[in-house]
């Protein structure tokens, strides 16, 4: 399978690499090459294993077999610190800066430039960082508190923090995610730089045609194997997404018998301010009706604002403009808790950050949310709550040994079905769910999703979000596409293509509009 | 069913151990105490021994409260002063501002007023910390000073020691209600365990405790699904200062006066009988029972290093470690057990996922 090569190039090498987490097998014997002086870019929907990959790779995790061989010796990398002493370094997706120390400082933390004395030379330092920012021609002072700049500047501080190391492999994980075009434009110059001095670059990067720009090498992931990989001269955004998607879901709901009722959830130009940056807004004017038995998919890259549409529907960001309406009655002035007494619940995107009570069991999280209901004469009663919580197992097929069970010896699928449970109970009239399939293995994928579907024939009306593009098609009433937090455009998943959804998407790099700030 | 039952027992075994690791000290130091002393032993010195512990562990009971949320309250020890000196205070007769009429309120009423104040200081906390969102750390911390200092400014820094009352203003009795020993049992023990078995209640059998668990181990999907967080976060603060309030009374019988200074550092006796206990200061973990055993160590062993003849500045250092060490070996069971969890799932993973696994 691996292409034939000078086999001289390849910096880094990962053997049949496997990750599990907990009953997830995120890589299933994955082997990869990362060559010295070219871009190789990896492509996948969430989940594919891409992330999980570069984790390793870069020392923040430990595969559970395989190995990595850096310029053909095996390694052991025991933490980021040896990776990064060994010459590869990681731009996370997610930011990892302290906002309260300045760029100098962000810079250079954890290996502190010594001044012979025992001090730190700070004057160096903020040499070597006016250095790298003169590079990446943002004109950012050294002493500069990180929560001063803009989403897009810190994004420019991690990429810098990269760079002032010696590397031989970088690897970038989304790193365009909050730039501008021009920033984008600047980013791909320095790749280009850093390539002719030899550097191995890996990249993921959700907006495809942009990394299709910037490739040398592309290598496609799906459900945890490393399914193609091609010469960049060879391949095009349709093989791309045909790669990524690969076969059809194994589930398919788009043929089940469509009977809606009234307008139950009612955005009208709805409009939420970014918190990670209020100069902008998460969410533009966006108007979505619901009906009862409908079930409409919100699909969108990562920051399309899809999230912060959910959680201000939901009543956990405050609306900025705009009305929510439930059966045609005002919710803003409701919080979390009265939204869910009216019918009103959302399945959190991380079930583990905000789904579940870790130290809870099975059957008290699937009944905190209406402890009203396990309730008799002013005491919780256990019977009671063994006989609710039973019916929810029950109802939709939670595998677990019973109500009593500790929520942590539940499969990821079995866990979120927990959490959608919990709003069940409530008797909702509309669920919100942020990507209720994410991170479970297909099977349980199709049950959560058939779930839904029986569910809206009771009535339900569903509104849901994900980054996959398979998963919007077989598993919707409608399609609605969100970008940089405009609705721009709307699909019927009977006739639209994979490739005119995610056109729309903005995953092409003409369509991304020029930052407002400069 | 058989299942269920089996899952039941599993809880219930690790439960067990955290508990079972305070009540290991505690058998220990019953032994090493009544080997070193028989004086230990006694009815009289246990039934003395206890009496410390019940105040203690009625301070714990409400701190415990606090903790599981994962808040802490230090102003506990403030509000023993303080309500104690408004019980004194009460007691000695009240003169009413602008006239010159002075108040006698009956006993009972000044114990209501006494542990109503208590409430009420906690409630400032609660909304302190709940609505203004500042750190319970900090606005407790800032309440120890208030309300040490309000109760120095009642009494002017005077103890009171005018409680008995007199026939002639009907207010007599106080001591015999708050120091009596129904049973032969101290009240302070019996107010213990109303207290314990109204916590217990409230934690396992209402919607209150529920919650109060849900936010300690995880705010984010409470709030998500719907607890009060603010409501639940004020009343913790509330119920922390009626229990402190309940030993300021009790406090003011057993030393037959009202002291501003009493209650100081009952706070960190609290906590730590809380963390002995096997609760997490995270939030989310912690027992009613194991609470009063860890109450049960502290009491024994300081009372019991008296008894012995150990200094005083050696009875300081010694309980410092036993603290440390008992959150100490809870953190290591806790690795222990979060190990074996991961061994456990990944022993019934292997077989159903033998097919598709590659081969290593």
């Amino acid at each position: 399978m691996t292409v034939a090569t000078g086999d001289t190039d390849v910096v880094l090498r990962a053997v049949d690499i496997t990750k599990e987490y907990g009953v997830t097998r995120a890589l299933k014997g994955v082997d990869f090459d990362v060559r010295a002086g070219k871009v190789t870019v990896l492509f996948g929907e969430n989940g594919a294993g891409k992330s999980t990959l570069m984790k390793i790779m870069s020392g923040v995790e430990e595969p559970t077999s395989g190995q990595l061989m850096l310029n053909g010796e095996l390694v052991v990398l025991e933490s980021t610190v040896d990776a990064r002493e060994r010459g590869i370094s990681i731009i996370h997706q997610e930011l990892n800066l302290c906002a309260n120390l300045n760029v100098r400082d962000n810079i250079f933390l954890g290996r502190e430039l010594p001044n012979g004395r025992g001090g730190i030379d700070y004057g160096a330092e903020a040499e070597a960082t006016r250095d790298v920012m003169a590079r990446l021609e943002e004109a950012i002072d050294p002493k500069t508190l990180v929560s001063n700049l803009r989403l897009g500047q810190q994004q420019i501080v991690e990429i810098a923090r990269a760079l002032v190391d010696e590397t031989q492999v970088l690897i970038m994980d989304e790193p365009t995610s909050a730039l501008s075009a021009a920033e984008v434009d600047v980013l791909f110059r320095v790749i280009r730089e850093l390539t002719v001095q030899g550097v191995a670059i890996v990249y993921i990067s959700h907006h495809l045609e942009e990394a299709i720009a910037i490739a040398d090498y592309a290598v496609v992931f799906r459900d945890g194997s490393l399914v193609a990989e091609a010469d960049a001269d060879d391949i095009d955004l349709s093989w791309v997404v045909s790669q990524m998607t690969g076969r059809d879901a194994e589930y398919d709901f788009r043929d089940r018998e469509r009977s809606y009722g009234d307008v139950v959830l009612s955005l009208h130009d709805v409009s939420v301010i970014n918190p990670d940056d209020p100069t902008r807004l998460a969410v533009n004017h966006v108007s979505i009706d619901v009906r009862a038995g409908e079930i409409v998919c919100l699909y969108g890259l990562m920051g399309a604002g899809r999230t912060e549409l959910l959680e201000c529907v939901a009543g956990r960001m405050p609306v900025t403009g705009g009305s929510v309406q439930l059966r045609g009655e005002d919710v803003s002035g409701l919080d979390i808790e009265g939204r869910i007494a009216v019918g009103l619940g959302l399945v959190p995107e991380d079930r583990q950050r905000d789904g579940l009570v870790q130290m809870m069991t099975v059957g008290n999280n699937i009944t905190l949310a209406d402890l009203d209901a396990v309730t008799k004469s002013g005491l919780l009663s256990k019977p009671l709550q063994v006989q609710q919580a039973d019916q929810q197992i029950a109802d939709i097929h939670i595998k677990t040994e019973g109500p009593a069970a500790p929520i942590t010896s539940l499969s990821g699928g079995n866990q979120q079905k927990v959490v959608i449970g919990k709003i069940l109970m409530t008797g909702p009239s509309a669920m919100l769910l942020d990507e209720p399939a994410r991170g479970i293995d297909v099977g349980a994928k199709g049950e959560i999703f058939a779930l839904l579907f029986e569910k809206a024939s009771q009535g339900l009306a569903v509104l849901y979000a994900t980054s996959e593009v398979g998963e919007a098609i077989a598993a919707s009433h409608r399609i609605i596409v969100m970008s940089r937090g405009h609705i721009v455009g709307e699909f019927d998943p009977r006739t639209a293509t994979r490739e005119e959804i995610m056109a729309a998407s903005g995953e092409a790099i003409e369509t991304r509009p020029d930052g407002a700030h400069t | 069913m058989s299942t269920k039952e089996s899952a039941g027992r599993k809880i219930n075994w690790s439960a067990v151990m955290v508990e079972g690791r305070a009540l290991i000290a505690l058998a220990l130091i019953v032994i090493v105490f009544s080997i070193l002393t028989p004086q230990f032993l006694q009815p009289e010195t246990l039934l003395l021994m206890t009496r410390h512990v019940a105040m203690n562990a009625i301070i714990a009971i409400g701190m415990l409260i606090v903790i599981l949320n994962g808040g802490i309250d230090l102003s506990v020890g403030s509000i023993v002063g303080l309500s104690g000196i408004i019980a004194g205070w009460l007691l000695q007769g009240w003169n009413i501002p602008f006239t010159e009429m002075v108040a006698y309120p009956q006993v009972w009423a000044v114990i209501l007023i006494s542990v109503a104040v208590g409430a009420f200081v906690g409630w400032i906390n609660g909304v302190i910390i709940a609505r203004w969102r500042v750190a319970a750390f900090v606005a407790t911390l800032g309440m120890l000073y208030m309300a040490r200092g309000v109760a120095l400014l009642i009494s002017n820094g005077e103890t009171f020691t005018d409680i008995k009352g007199s026939p002639e203003t009907n207010n007599q009795g106080f001591v015999d209600v708050a120091f009596a020993a129904p049973l032969g049992i101290p009240m302070a023990v019996w107010v213990m365990i109303v207290v314990a078995i109204a916590a217990s209640i409230l934690l396992n059998r209402t919607k209150f405790g529920r919650w109060l668990y849900a936010t300690g181990g995880n705010e984010r999907a409470a709030i998500l699904s719907g607890v009060p967080l603010k409501k639940v976060q004020t009343r913790i603060y509330v119920i922390s200062g009626f229990c402190a309030a309940l030993v300021g009374v009790l406090l003011v019988a057993d030393l037959k006066a009202a002291v501003p200074t009493a209650g100081e550092f009952y706070e960190l006796n609290a906590i730590a009988a809380v963390v002995i206990g096997g609760a997490a200061l995270a939030g989310g973990r912690g027992t009613v029972r194991g609470t009063i055993i860890g109450a049960f160590v502290i009491g024994f062993l300081v009372d019991g290093l008296v008894l012995v003849g150990v200094s005083v500045f050696w009875q300081v250092v010694i309980k410092g470690a036993v603290i440390v060490l008992a959150v100490a070996i809870d953190q290591a069971q806790q690795r222990l057990q979060k190990r074996s969890g991961v061994r456990k799932t990944q022993a019934s993973l292997t077989a159903p996922s033998a097919p598709t696994s590659g081969d290593a």
